[in-house]
């Protein structure tokens, strides 16, 4: 098992700069996830990794050793793509094998490899059929197989679900994530599920526009963006934006005034912030409490009851939206006044550039 | 009445693609049947439909001239030109497939572009280029001149049909450790089979019935069908049996072969125009 | 886009292992065809500014433009310019137009469809000097041909249609030969429409005359595009054709530049007079190439 690194790593296509310098380092057993909006760079990065794009500036170092000119089949990695990317015309077991045949493995050590593999991933019974004979789920299987099979010092995987049906989807995370358990590969993962990064990343990386935004545990993203671009993008559904005009703050918080007047302290540091600053509040719609009465007050616009949840779309006297999880069985109406309560410590501030402030106190999830 | 209305389109359509199919296959039809005519019959007004089928005919072409050889350098020539092309092709196409520069385009369009120069146009530089060389009246010269003509048809063909090959199995392959050449002749290759045979087919078939540097570049060693045919031409032109004969033993072959491999052929054709 | 992307530049180690990689593989094809297109030209240049008679060698030395100024100013020349475009003109407008009705009739399901299609496709596969035979004597001679014992059959009289209307029959027989590529092509492209759109045309209450104008057409630009580059690749050097039937005759009624090179060549053995007339064609093959280049080129990049 390996270490990654990247160092200021950049790619220019045609004048075009896609990745803008990213420096990353990834440790042994880690599970990475590149997730952003689709053009973000997510795939080029990890294409750039598996030596299938060109770096073009900057360093990559797999185990302390740079790779920059090193054939993607000597890197030590193994891809599991998008399609999949079978040989159409090799058999399962062939395709798992193919990999090994051309590094020169003997043919007894070959078939009790991918014997071994084809076991744990219940494809024992396909193992002498063409993959146009195959489901998606068991082609997916036999994608991941031919990675595994081949032992690599990282495992790559671009946006691997993403061709699954919505149920097949959830069992195939849980599945990786099991897999990743038992191997305790480093692996680097590329999609823009946020729930396949949530739940399957030890360490994410959001990037947007070949710029790395943030990088942290999933926690860490949910209870601590960075930025508003991060706060925006992990969640959903998404967290709740509207100004505010800051008013001054301590060690314990900084106070904030609402637009209908009212004032919020929210326990985050504002160090070197002028009174009178527009900035933005933004609080999570799990986090927003509904109340019969009180400030904050608006109408109930749209109603969507998902049965465990009901999202309730707030239309506030300013015009802006504000949307409400909460409990399946609420008895609300559409066109209904209602009020809202901000708890202050699930509120977020940020600064006219976009930035968090910090919060006073981590969350002890994301320590 | 919307029943009826169907029905009789249906009758329509399948008298009008019958008429219209045995119209332009009747020519064909027509050189067939008389080939198995005397020469009389042949030229009998009003032409007989029915007759006592004789193979007098083919009995007086085989004895007049030496089928077997000019068969044989016309399978020689179209052969080898095919099988040089297409290994000539393979890289090019690869490389323009898979390896695209900012000259790709300009040079397959330079590549179609030579072959629109006409082949009159060189006839006597040719000519003179292959006697010096002594390649006159060879089946090798043939064949090289067949394998020119083609090369820039079968690079496209073999171009549109690597374009159809999702790059992300070529890029497994790479990332399986394969180097450049395991990729094309282990990945790419098996996968692109049935293009390269239907551009082999085409390329064949071209060769074939290539009838211009076939019979100005060679006289009696090398010549292949198509100068056995024109030697049935002009003078006896009039002997139609022995004439439909001779025309039935040069087309037989491949038009056999075209028929079986339509399917395949069709495929090919296209040029990537059809999805 | 999407195939903008899935085909982007593989990478090597460096971008520049790659261009040399694609450059490497590329050369051999660009080579032999560089020199197959350089070598003869050049030399077809050289020997039209020679006088150069092969019967008599008396007659050398440089020509200068005489070679040109004999061909340019020879109504024979303009004759056969013209010709040659009729030609190919005629044979585009007649397979194309032909073959986009023969599609749309055989995409019909009807009994015996397969074995239709396969006769019509059949004289693809038929060499042009047996074609031209063929037609010339089984089907069209004046006294034994099937054609002229139909029209005594109906009581008119048969028709020399090859001392009669030697251009135009040329020109039939070639369309004869060409017709089934383009309804080879065109076929598989109206088999591809989308079934759903044909249906939606059907759902908006489009009759079939609307349905062929506005969605079946359409979607068959492309394809007719490519029939006309290769067909026209073809056309433009037609000889066998002429050769063995009308052999340009009468008169140059029928000549076309490929055979009337041909007959400066290897008929009068004016070596001179016949490389002018190759370096004529070659520019006018390259006025053509170059706009149809330009309209196939979009498909290129498909």
């Amino acid at each position: 098992m390996a270490t990654v690194e990247l160092k200021n790593l950049r790619k220019t296509y045609l004048t075009e700069e896609i990745i803008k310098g990213i420096s990353l380092s990834i440790e042994e057993h880690e599970f990475v996830v590149f997730v952003g909006p689709s053009g973000c760079g997510k795939s080029t990065l990890l294409r750039m990794i598996a030596g299938l794009e060109d770096i073009t500036s900057g360093d990559l170092l797999i185990d302390g050793q740079r790779v920059n000119d090193v054939e993607p089949g000597k890197r030590g990695l193994a891809m599991v793509f998008q399609s999949y990317a079978l040989y159409p015309h090799m058999n399962v077991y062939k395709n798992m094998e193919f990999g090994l045949k051309l590094s020169g493995m003997p043919e007894a050590e070959r078939r009790a490899k991918i014997e071994n593999v084809a076991r744990t991933l219940q494809l024992e019974p396909y193992l002498n059929h063409k993959p146009g004979q195959l489901s998606g789920g068991q082609r997916q299987r036999v994608a991941i197989g031919r990675a595994i099979v081949r032992n690599p010092k990282v495992f790559l995987f671009d946006e691997p679900l993403s061709n699954l049906d919505a149920a097949l989807r959830g069992q195939m995370r849980v599945e990786l994530s099991a897999l990743h358990r038992k191997l305790g590969a480093t692996t680097i993962y590329v999609t823009h599920d946020q729930v396949e990064a949530m739940t399957m990343a030890d360490k994410i990386v959001v990037l947007q526009k070949g710029v790395v935004e943030q990088i942290g545990s999933p926690l860490e993203l949910y209870h601590h963006p960075r930025n508003l671009f991060v706060a925006r993008f992990i969640g959903s559904p998404p967290m709740n934006f509207f100004s505010a005009i800051f008013q001054g703050g301590d060690a314990a918080g900084s106070s904030v005034q609402l637009r209908d007047g009212s004032t919020l302290y929210v326990p985050v540091t504002s160090p070197g912030l002028l009174p009178g600053t527009k900035v933005t509040v933004g609080i999570r719609p799990e986090h927003v409490e509904l109340a019969s009465s009180g400030p904050n007050s608006g109408v109930v616009e749209v109603i969507e009851r998902l049965g465990a949840i009901t999202l309730v779309h707030v239309r506030m006297p300013d015009g802006e939206i504000i949307v409400v999880q909460t409990d399946g069985a609420v008895l609300t109406d559409v066109n209904s006044p209602i009020s809202l309560t901000l708890p202050p410590r699930n509120c977020h501030l940020f600064a006219p550039d976009g930035l968090a402030f910090e919060a006073c106190h981590r969350h002890p999830l994301a320590a | 009445m919307a029943l009826k209305a169907k029905t009789s389109t249906r009758i329509g359509v399948t008298i009008l693609g019958w008429g219209i199919a045995l119209w332009l296959f009747f020519p064909i039809f027509w050189m067939i049947l008389t080939s198995f005519k005397s020469e009389v019959q042949a030229i009998s007004t009003p032409p007989k439909l029915f007759f006592m089928p004789t193979l007098s005919s083919y009995a007086e072409v085989f004895e007049r001239a030496n089928y077997w050889h000019f068969a044989l350098n016309t399978v020689t020539v179209s052969v080898a030109a095919t099988a040089i092309a297409i290994a000539l092709a393979v890289p090019a196409a690869y490389s323009m497939a898979f390896m695209p520069s900012k000259r790709t385009r300009g040079t397959l369009l330079w590549m179609l572009s030579t072959r629109m120069l006409p082949p009159v146009g060189v006839l006597v530089p040719i000519y003179i280029l292959a006697r010096n060389t002594h390649l006159l009246d060879t089946c090798t010269g043939l064949a090289i001149v067949d394998m020119l003509t083609n090369l820039p048809i079968i690079v496209w063909m073999l171009y549109t049909f690597f374009r159809e090959v999702p790059a992300p199995i070529l890029e497994a392959g790479r990332m399986d450790g394969a180097t450049r050449w395991q990729e094309m002749t282990m990945v790419l290759l098996p996968l692109a089979l049935p293009g390269i045979a239907s551009t082999a087919l085409l390329s064949l078939i071209l060769c074939w019935n290539e009838a211009f540097w076939s019979l100005n570049l060679t006289s009696s060693h090398a010549a292949p069908l198509t100068a056995f045919i024109a030697s049935f031409s002009s003078p006896e032109g009039l002997f139609f049996g022995k004439l439909s004969a001779a025309s039935t033993l040069a087309v037989a072959p491949i038009l056999v072969f075209g028929w079986i491999s339509q399917k395949q052929l069709v495929r090919g054709l296209t040029f990537g125009a059809v999805k | 886009m999407q195939a903008v992307l899935e085909h982007s530049p593989p990478a090597g180690a460096t971008a520049r292992t790659t261009k040399r990689t694609g450059f490497l593989l590329l050369s051999p094809s660009v080579l032999i065809l560089l020199v197959w297109s350089i070598v003869p030209l050049i030399m077809t240049l050289w020997y039209s500014l020679q006088n150069y008679n092969l019967v008599d060698p008396t007659l050398h030395g440089f020509a200068g433009i005489d070679n040109y100024w004999y061909l340019l100013t020879d109504p024979d020349f303009l004759h056969a310019l013209l010709n040659t475009l009729v030609l190919v003109a005629g044979v585009l407008v007649i397979s194309i137009g032909g073959a986009t009705l023969l599609a749309v009739l055989y995409d019909q399901e009807f009994f015996g469809r397969g074995i239709a299609r396969i006769m019509v496709i059949s004289p693809f596969f038929i060499m042009p000097t047996v074609s031209a035979l063929l037609w010339k004597n089984l089907m069209l001679h004046p006294i034994y041909g099937v054609y002229s014992a139909m029209m005594r059959a109906v009581g008119l009289t048969p028709i020399d249609w090859l001392a009669r209307f030697p251009l135009m029959t040329v020109m039939m027989i070639v369309a004869w030969e060409w017709l089934p590529f383009a309804v080879l092509i065109l076929l598989t492209a109206v088999q591809s429409l989308d079934g759903e759109q044909r249906e939606a045309a059907r759902m908006d209450g489009a009759g079939p005359i609307a349905r062929f104008r506005y969605i079946i057409l359409p979607h068959l630009g492309r394809a007719i595009s490519v029939v006309v580059m290769i067909e026209t690749i073809y056309l433009l050097t037609i000889f066998a054709e002429i050769s063995v039937t009308t052999a340009g005759g009468p008169g140059v009624a029928s000549t076309n530049l490929a055979y009337l090179i041909y007959s400066r060549a290897l008929l009068q053995f004016d070596v001179g007079g016949a490389s002018a007339g190759g370096v004529v064609a070659i520019v006018i093959a390259n006025i053509v190439a170059i706009f149809l280049v330009r309209a196939v080129a979009r498909n290129l990049e498909a």
